[in-house]
């Protein structure tokens, strides 16, 4: 502002020299004789050009705050194919495919039973990024389709516990809410493990907060967690802002849980 | 009579391989099935098969560092043993793996398992076994051509599995050692001798004293200049200057020497390679 106001003013009194000089008459001489009119040609030089500098400011705001937005959209994109592809993770489908391909052969029952779950894995991470949220009980049974699929992997080196009660289940979640920390839980918790250990996942009322917890007795805290943590942490800002919070912690030597808590009502 | 190890840490995988295997090489026998790559080597080194099918992702330790670990291990034809198995990497979707197996010419099979292409690799194998069959009729073996094959293999298919390196390290923060954790202190890479690792920690080694830090040594090695910085066995790594001496023993073990630390570090099969004379 001040310098629109020093830059009009000096180029009043250049323009006015030139002019000046042009002609061959002095306008400061108006100023002794007729302040005035020297006052009414001095404002409309400034009222011009503040007109023009704020037009030239507004232009490039708009044009600041248009890339803006597309950066941001990009980045809430970029998030979801992150996120997406985390879900439909490669080396997760084929080995998973490849257990398909083998009892098949060898346990069609079983095998059906896999597929099946594995039908509504991938519909339920396909729709996710549509629906924002969805009810507790359908966050559980995706997650028991995703843990029925990693036990026939893993065998007898995965055992897992689902604790919902019912009266729980119709509290709305931001869908998937949990995938990434159970997914956590079993590659960084118990697929390295030799003889690999159990996942516990179970949801309770604490006054009027729902708190979620996903525990697992694997080879203990690690620092291989990136992703899925902050994905999830922002995921509950979004959702409930500062009502909701995610602990990491380790619950002793040998575990780790994970712990959510947000209000039974979003904000 | 052939026989095989399979490494694979998913039991339905481990049982299907086997079932296809014995379909499709009615000669071949199953010796083991293990699920992960410590077991891999132990019963490896006790059976001596003739055909390894080791998974890449394993609890424990990877199929390639229990490659490497029994390329390490492997007792040679003097001592009356078999030759190395030949070794085939089976994973189920590794694209840098893929590319590297191709590069070097390594076999490996992709889950799910297609019978046809089994089918290759066990002609493959086979006809192996018929060319080495016929070699040793000719001569009596005295050099392990399939170990020292597979050893050039791996350690060209090693580098290219690593996260590319950053920005070379300059400084680390580390525990003195023996001091629980309480002092850390700033110790210039420039000083430190040698790197070991040591169950959860690493040991860091200058002339006069001794830290240790919890990074990972996959991690650490990524950071640290390949040509100042020499890894002489899965885990040590060490100053290439500060090395003095290098002997080989009987058996054909190499043992280096420090300026400036009376310590000895063993050299591995996989890094022997460092030291051949000029």
């Amino acid at each position: 502002m001040v310098l629109i106001f020093v830059g009009v003013s000096f180029g009043f009194v250049v323009g006015t020299l030139a002019g000046d000089a042009y002609s061959g008459r002095s306008t400061f001489e108006l100023l002794p004789n007729q302040p005035r009119f020297f006052l009414y040609l001095f404002l409309f030089t400034v009222s011009v050009g503040v007109g023009i500098s704020y037009f030239f400011y507004a232009t490039g705001k708009s044009s600041y705050l248009q890339r803006e937005l597309a950066i941001s959209r990009q980045q809430a994109a970029e998030a979801q194919l992150k996120l997406l592809q985390s879900q439909l993770e490669p080396h997760m489908l084929f080995n998973t495919l490849a257990n398909l391909r083998a009892l098949i052969g060898t346990d069609q029952q079983r095998a059906t039973a896999m597929l099946d779950s594995m039908i509504d894995y991938l519909r339920a991470t396909l729709t996710a990024s549509r629906a924002t949220t969805h009810s507790l009980q359908d966050e559980f049974d995706r997650l028991d389709d995703y843990l029925a699929l990693m036990a026939v992997r893993m065998g007898p080196r995965l055992t897992y516990t689902l604790d919902l009660p019912p009266e729980l289940g119709s509290q709305p979640v931001p869908t998937l809410l949990l995938q990434p920390l159970v997914e956590n839980a079993i590659k960084h918790g118990l697929e390295p493990k030799l003889e690999g250990g159990g996942v516990n996942i179970r949801a309770h009322r604490e006054g009027n907060n729902i708190v979620l917890t996903v525990l697992d007795n694997g080879i203990g805290l690690s620092g291989g967690a990136g992703f899925g943590l902050t994905q999830v942490r922002e995921r509950l800002q979004a959702t409930y802002g500062d009502a909701a919070a995610l602990y990491l912690g380790a619950d002793s030597a040998r575990s780790t849980c994970a712990r959510i808590t947000f209000p039974t009502q979003i904000a | 009579m052939i026989t095989a190890l399979i490494a694979e840490d998913e039991p339905l995988l481990a049982a299907a391989l086997k079932a296809e295997l014995e379909r499709a090489w009615p000669a071949l026998q199953v010796v083991a099935v293990v699920g992960d790559g410590a077991s891999a080597v132990a019963q490896a080194l006790a059976l001596q098969p003739d055909v390894l099918f080791f998974d890449i992702q394993m609890p424990g330790m990877s199929g390639l560092d229990a490659a490497a670990e029994l390329l390490d291990a492997w007792p040679l034809p003097i001592d009356g043993s078999k030759p190395f198995p030949a070794l085939v990497f089976v994973t189920a979707f590794d694209q840098y793996a893929v590319a590297a197996f191709e590069a070097q010419a390594m076999d490996y099979l992709l889950k799910p398992v297609q019978p046809a292409r089994l089918l290759k690799t066990i002609q493959k194998v086979q006809l192996a076994q018929q060319i080495r069959a016929q070699a040793a009729i000719k001569s009596v073996v005295s050099t392990d051509t399939q170990l020292e094959q597979t050893l050039a293999q791996l350690r060209a298919l090693l580098p290219s599995m690593q996260a590319p390196a950053a920005q070379p390290l300059q400084m680390i923060s580390a525990a003195l050692a023996g001091s629980q954790g309480s002092t850390l202190q700033m110790v210039p890479i420039a000083d430190v001798l040698y790197f070991e690792a040591a169950d959860k920690y690493i040991r860091v080694l200058t002339a006069n004293a001794e830290f240790l830090i919890r990074t990972p040594l996959k991690e650490l090695l990524a950071q640290l200049d390949s040509n100042t910085f020499w890894q002489i066995h899965r885990g040590t790594v060490v100053r290439a200057t500060a090395i003095h001496t290098v002997r080989r023993d009987e058996q054909g073990k190499l043992t280096v020497t420090l300026h400036g630390n009376p310590d000895k570090l063993a050299v591995s099969r996989m890094y022997s390679h460092l030291f051949k004379a000029m």
